[in-house]
């Protein structure tokens, strides 16, 4: 039996009447880039916050390398390793760069009311580390020298950098992205797609990510699932899931599913570069 | 260009409107024959005056600014028009109540009020008198408009400055009488009543030229400090300031000392409160239930009266700084789902429930009921009590600076970031790993401790404590000084306190309009600085970024 990091097991969750997501199984590899799309309001989103806590599915098991998630407060998750972003950005607006990062290492730190008022030589080490490590942080994802700016006056795609700069800063073993190139240029999504990359190559982390640009998912995914209607209609590589029936139905309904089966594959064909490894 | 001048007229009528209607409004609520008898130079005009032109003033200020490249000669006209379209609605008053009786309904509309704002002129010629000194003021408003920003202090400073010293003559002639050279010149300065003509001249000369001065230098002189000239202005300034407050109560004297304490006890309050609203933006509107718990928990302690305990003040401090804070944690557990509006109404209801069981029948033999707890006994240091005004507010400072420095040390730590990351956005700073549970609590409980420190202090120095001490206004002015000294700031507190707590006692005609000062304060405060009188540094820069954004 191969290792993985996330596992959901028939996982449901209701609002009212509404199935948001329904008897959903996924499994995330060790060290993988795994992508989730989905028409709007396919659940997509609504996943990621069964996994991070924040909601309580009805039915089904969220594991954590084999550890039960369920039940758990979202703080308890981000302290087993998961850590994630979000589709609007949510910084602390009004925090610097750095302060958004040193809340991200909250739960590495120790400091509690007293030692924060006496401030013992150990606090003051452990401060000091911090601030090194969130320069360090930002340096790696390109916001070097950034640190003293409020988080709200960041251009729009530095502050996607600083969120997930954020959610790197709990050392998560897994990390969810919700659109990380939402609302960017080709050439902010060109390097954020490098970035992710090396998030994975160089530090050693799981990705789960829901992206809507079909040229950033196909490129960059090993494996991808599909979500419509709360239900997973499809998983695989690239390759096979843009192929997929089911898939191009969900995306542009019934009815002209060859033409546009032919559509997307003359679409896509020059950019059909191999996932990476 | 006919459309724009005619936009251009609407808004000169509008102004000069609202500046009548102001005019007319405090007039009518009888401020400006209250503040008639306060004298800014003697024998020369009154804060009433102030309070007359001032508004029409100001918004023939805005005015004149608003008209872009606008002639010098068609500023001052626009200012001068607002200002006396805004006199003519003062003399619409006059007539009205010489033809009416208005006093029948409105109490303050007195012969008094009409004879000041006819500036003593009877009546045929005097009902033009009004829309002069609005043509004046509103000219002087346009002048205003002319000068350069950069100099604009220079106008401005001195006189604001004359008129503080005006309206706090008797603070400073009672502090600096007996000090020599000093009390010379105080003497010089001020009359009876008021500044004599003679020293509001000197301030207006001295002020004037040391604000020209520092507007002329600007520019030439690079404002940029090294950071080691930085640093020794702070640690001078901050030797200084203790020095001074040190002595304060010393130079002071008796009365403006318990002004003093009654100030410091809000400051103490208003530093826990800003941990809760400020940093943590949990609105509280029940933390007078805290200044309560102190109080009564220091009377149950130590008055023989009740007859449990008679503890020594500080044996019993611990207890209630415990039990307030326990307090704090306890209205803190059943709120802590809540956010923004439904906290304070929740948080104002707890405030109040404190106040009904303590003042309850039902809990009489423990609490004293409505007749509270007397014989509360005062701090001992050695063979000294504490029990002047001169002595307790020492204590009182003491538990600021503690309180200072407790928040000065937490907002810049792992827990003050927290509090502020809950603040900014509960659901993300759970997602990164926050304990919103405990962060909130400590947050409640922190705020609960300042506030309990307060109520002990306040139980001592009366030696008693009522319920009645304890109601909604409290917490509402500990809220309103936060506001208004700056959300967050520690500075800003002191300035509110001062402002709100220090002023009104300072000017006994105050009192009476407390609250529609404090109402207006609070409104002008979030149109033209919402950042507060003393913002903290992030958020005035937080501000000025947006609005320039």
């Amino acid at each position: 039996m191969t290792t993985y990091v996330l596992e959901t097991n028939k996982v449901t969750k209701r609002f009212g009447g509404l199935e948001a997501l329904k008897e959903v199984d996924l499994q995330v590899r060790e060290g993988a880039i795994h992508s989730i799309i989905g028409p709007n309001g396919a659940g997509k989103t609504t996943f990621f916050n069964c996994v991070t806590g924040f909601y309580q599915p009805e039915e089904g098991d969220i594991l954590l390398r084999g550890r039960l998630l369920n039940g758990l407060s979202p703080d308890r998750v981000t302290r087993l390793g998961i850590a994630r972003t979000y589709q609007n950005i949510r910084l602390f607006k009004n925090m610097t760069a750095v302060e958004n990062i040193l809340v991200g290492m909250h739960c590495h730190l120790k400091t509690g009311l007293v030692g924060g008022i006496v401030r013992p030589p150990r606090t003051m080490r452990e401060e000091k580390e911090a601030v090194e490590e969130a320069v360090r942080l930002l340096r790696f994802m390109g916001l070097e020298g950034m640190g003293d700016m409020m988080a709200m006056n960041l251009p729009y795609g530095l502050q996607r950098r600083l969120e997930i700069a954020r959610a790197l800063a709990s050392k998560p073993t897994l990390l969810l992205l919700d659109e990380p190139t939402a609302g960017m240029n080709p050439k902010e999504t060109q390097d954020m797609v490098a970035l992710i990359r090396r998030l994975r190559d160089e530090l050693g982390i799981t990705i789960l990510l829901i992206e809507h640009q079909m040229r950033v998912v196909m490129s960059i995914s090993e494996l991808i699932t599909v979500l419509d209607y709360g239900a997973k209609i499809c998983e695989g590589p690239p390759a096979a899931v843009q192929c997929d029936a089911k898939v191009i139905e969900a995306y542009l309904g019934k009815g002209s599913v060859q033409d546009a089966l032919q559509a997307v594959a003359a679409q896509s064909a020059p950019s059909a570069s191999p996932p990476a490894s | 260009m006919t459309t724009q001048s005619s936009d251009g007229w609407k808004q000169i009528v509008r102004n000069g409107l609202i500046g009548g209607a102001i005019v007319v409004l405090l007039s009518l609520v009888g401020m400006v024959v209250a503040f008639g008898q306060r004298y800014i130079v003697s024998g020369l005009f009154t804060m009433g005056h102030v309070l007359m032109l001032a508004p029409l003033l100001l918004l023939a200020y805005t005015t004149a600014r608003r008209a872009d490249g606008a002639s010098v000669g068609s500023r001052l006209w626009l200012g001068g028009v607002s200002g006396l379209i805004g006199g003519a609605v003062v003399a619409v008053l006059v007539l009205i109540g010489h033809v009416v009786n208005l006093r029948a309904v409105l109490v303050s509309a007195s012969p008094d009020l009409y004879q000041m704002l006819r500036f003593g002129v009877p009546l045929p010629l005097g009902a033009l008198i009004p829309p002069l000194a609005g043509l004046l003021a509103g000219v002087a408003g346009g002048a205003l408009a002319l000068i350069p920003p950069r100099y604009r202090n220079v106008a401005l400073q001195p006189i604001l400055i004359l008129l503080l010293l005006g309206l706090l003559r008797d603070l400073l002639v009672t502090m600096m009488l007996n000090w020599g050279v000093v009390g010379y010149l105080f003497r010089w300065m001020f009359a009876a009543a008021g500044m004599s003509v003679i020293g509001a001249i000197f301030v207006l000369v001295v002020f004037g030229g040391l604000a020209f001065w520092r507007a002329w230098r600007t520019p030439a002189v690079q404002r940029q400090r090294s950071p080691r000239q930085q640093m020794v202005i702070r640690v001078v300034s901050i030797v200084v300031i203790i020095v001074v407050l040190v002595f304060l109560p010393r130079i002071l004297g008796t009365f403006f000392s318990e002004i003093l304490d009654n100030v410091g006890l809000f400051v103490l309050m208003g530093l826990g409160l800003n941990i809760v609203v400020g940093l943590a933006g949990l609105l509280d509107m029940g933390y007078v239930a805290f200044y309560a718990i102190g109080a009564y928990v220091m009377g149950v302690l130590t008055s023989p009266e009740l007859g449990f305990f008679s503890l020594p003040y500080w044996l019993a401090l611990p207890v209630a700084l415990v039990g307030a804070m326990l307090a704090g944690v306890l209205l803190g557990l059943p709120v802590l789902k809540m956010r923004g509006d439904y906290l304070a109404i929740v948080t104002l209801g707890f405030g109040e429930i404190v106040r009904l069981v303590v003042g309850s029948d039902w809990l009489r033999p423990f609490l004293g009921g409505s007749q509270g707890i007397q014989l509360i006994a005062q701090p001992r240091i050695g063979p000294i009590l504490l029990n002047t005004q001169q002595e307790l507010y020492y204590l009182i400072l003491i538990g600021c600076l503690l309180a200072a420095f407790i928040a000065w040390r937490l907002k810049d730590s792992r827990v003050g970031r927290a509090w502020m990351a809950v603040r900014e956005d509960e659901d993300v700073a759970q997602a990164m790993g926050i304990n919103t549970v405990t962060t909130k609590l400590m947050a409640f409980a922190m705020g609960a401790l300042f506030a309990g420190l307060s109520g002990t202090i306040f139980a001592a120095k009366l030696q008693s404590t009522y319920p009645h001490s304890f109601n909604v206004l409290v917490s509402i002015n500990v809220l309103s000084l936060v506001i208004i000294g700056g959300m967050g700031s520690m500075p800003g507190v002191v300035v509110g306190a001062l402002v709100l707590m220090g002023l009104p006692e300072l000017l006994r005609e105050f009192a009476e309009f407390r609250y529609l000062v404090y109402g207006a304060l609070l409104v002008v405060m979030m149109l033209i600085r919402p950042e507060g009188l003393w913002p903290e540094a992030r958020r005035k820069l937080e501000l000025r970024e947006a609005r320039e954004a």
